[in-house]
């Protein structure tokens, strides 16, 4: 694929019947030391073919060093089009590993969903929809340059057929837990590990990474840190039962959440905890989530909270790092979010790097002694459920997710009866006689009746299955006329194949768009301003997704969103020019032959000097590479002497970096540097040049500038810019 | 569960002599206890998603792997397993795999094989 091209969604669902997976299973990163410009990396994996830089590699040359651990993204806006789009996005922000949520209810629909409906929270998880993205991401996967995992969900009541269909269609990951079928979604618990046997041998089978379901209990239990016990005993449920049907160690996989989050002393929490688990667990691998169970609305409290569970990852191991979009305590997450919770994964890790290599831990006091406790708790915890009778006897307890710290309890657990939830009663025992010819087949399966030679191949008695012929597979591609992927195509194929454009949060041609406001009232008063804004705006659908009072009389913020309802045309935008710069070897002969002087510094009460330096510096490829010889007035230079000193040194240019932008001071002196050369009859023969991150060319030239500069210029622009100028007052 | 105050630090007197290393291996032996009557149950009992997934590994769409499913389960014929069923069919028939496990959907196909089986439980 070409990154200047969008991805093509009707070429991806063309001829899918036919498509089958470039490879299945798992693939964890390529991971060691790199060197990368200036530095060396520790926990680090190599650059990508194609990547979107962190924004402020802009001044260490486009630099993107990847972490170690593999990042996930869950997508899943309800449209899975629209979310292919968005795995690419998140491709090039570093995402290996794209988890897509399945529609609200999926779980309890008792068999395989087909086709393409629309979803609520998720999308329906289908053969086509996999297919589809699966193909998607083996070409995004070759643009990027590295293998991307594919993971989605095999729980509910259709666990074992959603197991084939993610093997056959080589999805590379799925979470797995029947405890999680039993306490969340009342499913029959007896069913739920029946199932889940199947599940997790075909998983085996698959090669695929198995993610378990314990961070639900953080997510739901009254105050999430005292529920640090019961989650090793979780982890260590399903690890293990998954371990001995077959799964490999290495593939399996805990979800662990720090359960704690500001403003609780989020280390003093979750640090003990991190420890205890890893020690617990040394043989399987970590999928370090980030906490959902204290998300606001607020995306900046959110990426603070994240950033601290990046330091817990730091200090201790993710093998899996799971991100979560800041949006997400607001709504289904946007594209933005996506990207941004990637690119704070990143750098939050890339700036941690090798951290536990200039640090120890302290072996005495409160860190080991609380790690210790946790793992006792969670002992005693184990040695009660086998006092009970058992893990089912426990559940019908209500010995799970209650809001006590183990041994405490507060008798709010969960509670369900063995004969009881969706699926009760449906387990059948299997006869003598009972037989499966299939490969990935858990339990008893009397094949020696045919014959002692299926034992070790049972599908060679039917001469193969699915696993070993794809072509066996029975593709369905629509069963809803109305609700299917081409209806939705079509109504916003505008957009897809017309020069109009819509701004967008999730989906194509949605019309979404936030706007952030202030008002200087309460919180009551602030929302239904914001609301009659919005209107007023000519925004539909207007709704208020965040508020933030900054003092209960003087002033709220409130972010709220809304649909804009026009479209606009491509082919009447004016583009800003990007300026044509001359050849390096031209800069340099002109120079050769032409003395150009300049005179330059940080104009008014401004002090910042980094921008301009490196424009001017040779070490940074600044002018002064090209020939240019310069005068450096330094930081807040009156706007006169600017002038003054370019007729002392008989310099043909000034360049004067305005950082500041307050009550749009750059402007104006901007409008007083001009001024004052006009003044001084001089302005006809010198170049004026303005920069600074706020500064706009258009703008610039309205305050009297010949040209104006922004953020990412190079000292290139600015020569070339010089020489043609140059060219033009004095050859002209 | 009925209510309880925190008694970690009694229940907790026969751990603290264990060292990390065999409270870790305590911690899995307790854990293996508890999962070997649940790994035996799934070796046992099979169930009607185990059984569809046989059905969609022999090559049947998820909508007929359903429908063969319900009915034999509608005789009582899933302990045998689906699968099995079909593959008894198929050597009795001279079409395919598929051809047989749609037949069970029509009403004497699958009393013939009820015959077959009754003498098995």
């Amino acid at each position: 694929m070409n990154p200047n091209e969008k991805l093509d969604i009707r070429n991806i669902l063309k001829d899918l019947e036919h498509y089958r997976p470039k490879r299945k299973g798992w693939v964890w990163r390529e991971k060691g030391p790199i060197d990368l410009g200036p530095f060396h990396y520790v926990q680090a994996s190599p650059s990508l073919k194609n990547y979107i830089a962190l924004p402020s590699a802009r001044n260490l040359n486009g630099i993107d060093p990847q972490p170690d651990s593999t990042i996930t993204t869950e997508i899943a806006s309800g449209r899975f089009e629209d979310d292919i789009r968005r795995m690419r996005m998140a491709a090039y922000h570093g995402a290996d590993h794209i988890m897509v949520i399945r529609t609200a209810g999926q779980s309890h629909m008792d068999g395989l969903l087909e086709g393409t409906p629309q979803g609520v929270g998720g999308v329906p998880i289908t053969r086509k929809q996999v297919r589809a993205q699966r193909k998607a991401l083996d070409l995004i996967e070759e643009e990027v340059g590295r293998p991307i995992n594919y993971h989605s969900y095999v729980s509910g009541v259709a666990g074992p057929e959603i197991a084939v269909m993610f093997a056959e269609e080589g999805v590379n990951g799925a979470h797995q837990d029947p405890q999680y079928n039993v306490l969340y979604r009342n499913i029959n618990m007896v069913r739920s590990f029946v199932d889940a046997a199947e599940s997790k041998k075909i998983m085996a089978y698959g090669g695929m990474a198995q993610i378990d379901g314990a961070h639900n209990a953080n997510a739901t239990a009254r105050d999430a840190w005292k529920v640090m016990p019961e989650l090793l005993v979780q982890h260590a449920i399903n690890s293990r039962m998954s371990e001995r049907i077959g799964i490999k160690p290495d593939l399996i996989c805990l979800s662990t959440v720090p359960p704690a989050a500001p403003p609780s002393p989020d280390l003093k929490l979750n640090l003990p905890y991190a420890l205890a688990l890893r020690e617990f667990f040394s043989d399987y691998k970590m999928r370090a989530q980030m906490n959902t169970k204290y998300m606001d609305s607020s995306t900046r409290e959110a990426t603070v909270t994240h950033v601290l569970n990046l330091l817990i990852s730091r200090l201790t191991s993710a093998d899996i790092q799971s991100t979560i979009t800041p949006d997400e305590g607001r709504n289904v997450p946007w594209h933005v979010y996506n990207i941004e919770a990637l690119d704070t994964a990143k750098q939050a890790m890339m700036g941690m790097d090798d951290l536990m290599g200039m640090l120890d831990f302290r072996q005495d006091g409160y860190l080991m002694k609380t790690k210790r406790e946790i793992q006792e708790r969670a002992i005693l915890m184990l040695e009660e459920i086998d006092e009970m009778g058992g893990y089912f006897k426990a559940v019908e307890a209500g010995m799970f997710v209650d809001s006590g710290k183990y041994p405490e309890r507060s008798g709010d657990g969960i509670t369900r009866q063995i004969d009881g939830g969706i699926g009760a009663n449906t387990i059948i025992k299997r006869n003598k006689k009972y037989m499966a010819p299939v490969t990935a087949h858990y339990g008893y399966n009397n094949l020696e009746q045919y014959g002692a030679s299926y034992i070790n191949d049972p599908a060679s008695i039917i001469g193969g299955s699915t696993f070993e012929n794809p072509d066996l597979i029975q593709y369905i591609d629509e069963l809803d006329d109305e609700d299917n992927v081409n209806i939705r195509l079509d109504e916003n194929e505008k957009y897809r194949s017309t020069s109009l454009l819509k701004p967008e949060v999730q989906w194509l041609g949605d019309g979404v768009v936030t706007v952030d406001l202030f008002f200087p009232t309460d919180v009551l008063t602030a929302e239904a301003a914001a609301l009659e804004t919005g209107k007023q705006m000519n925004l539909s659908a207007v709704e208020v997704i965040h508020r933030e009072v900054l003092h209960p009389s003087e002033g709220t913020r409130i972010q709220l969103k809304g649909t804009v309802n026009f479209d606009i045309d491509k082919t009447k935008l004016v583009l800003r020019k990007k300026e044509e710069t001359l050849p390096e070897e031209e800069i340099l002969d002109y120079v050769k032959k032409h003395e150009i002087k300049v005179v330059a510094g940080t104009g008014g009460s401004d002090e910042h000097s980094v921008g301009m330096r490196e424009i001017l510096d040779i070490k940074h490829g600044g002018i002064e590479k090209y020939g240019i010889k310069y005068t450096y007035l330094g930081t807040s230079v009156p706007i006169e002497k600017f002038i003054d000193a370019a007729i002392e040194t008989n310099a043909a240019c000034v360049m004067i970096s305005l950082i500041i932008s307050h009550d749009d001071i750059h402007y104006k002196n901007m409008q007083k540097l001009n001024d004052y050369a006009i003044e001084k009859g001089v302005r006809h023969k010198l170049i004026l040049l303005a920069g600074g991150t706020q500064v706009t060319p258009e703008l610039a030239k309205k305050y009297g500038m010949d040209q104006g500069f922004s953020r990412g210029t190079h000292g290139k622009e600015v020569a070339s810019y010089i020489v043609k100028k140059h060219r033009e007052i004095y050859e002209s | 569960m009925k209510a309880r105050n925190d008694d970690y630090n009694e229940r907790r007197k026969h751990l603290e002599s264990y060292t990390d290393q065999e409270l870790k291996a305590y911690f899995y032996q307790l854990t293996d206890k508890i999962i070997d009557p649940l790994l035996d149950l799934a070796y046992d009992y099979t169930s009607p998603a185990i059984e569809r997934s046989v059905l969609l590994r022999m090559g049947f769409s998820s909508i007929e792997a359903k429908a063969i499913t319900d009915r034999l389960f509608d005789h009582g014929l899933l302990e045998y397993g689906a699968g099995h069923i079909v593959y008894l069919l198929y050597q009795r028939k001279n079409v395919t795999i598929r051809e047989v496990g749609l037949m069970l959907l029509d009403g004497k196909t699958i009393e013939e094989m009820v015959e077959v089986f009754k003498h098995e439980s």
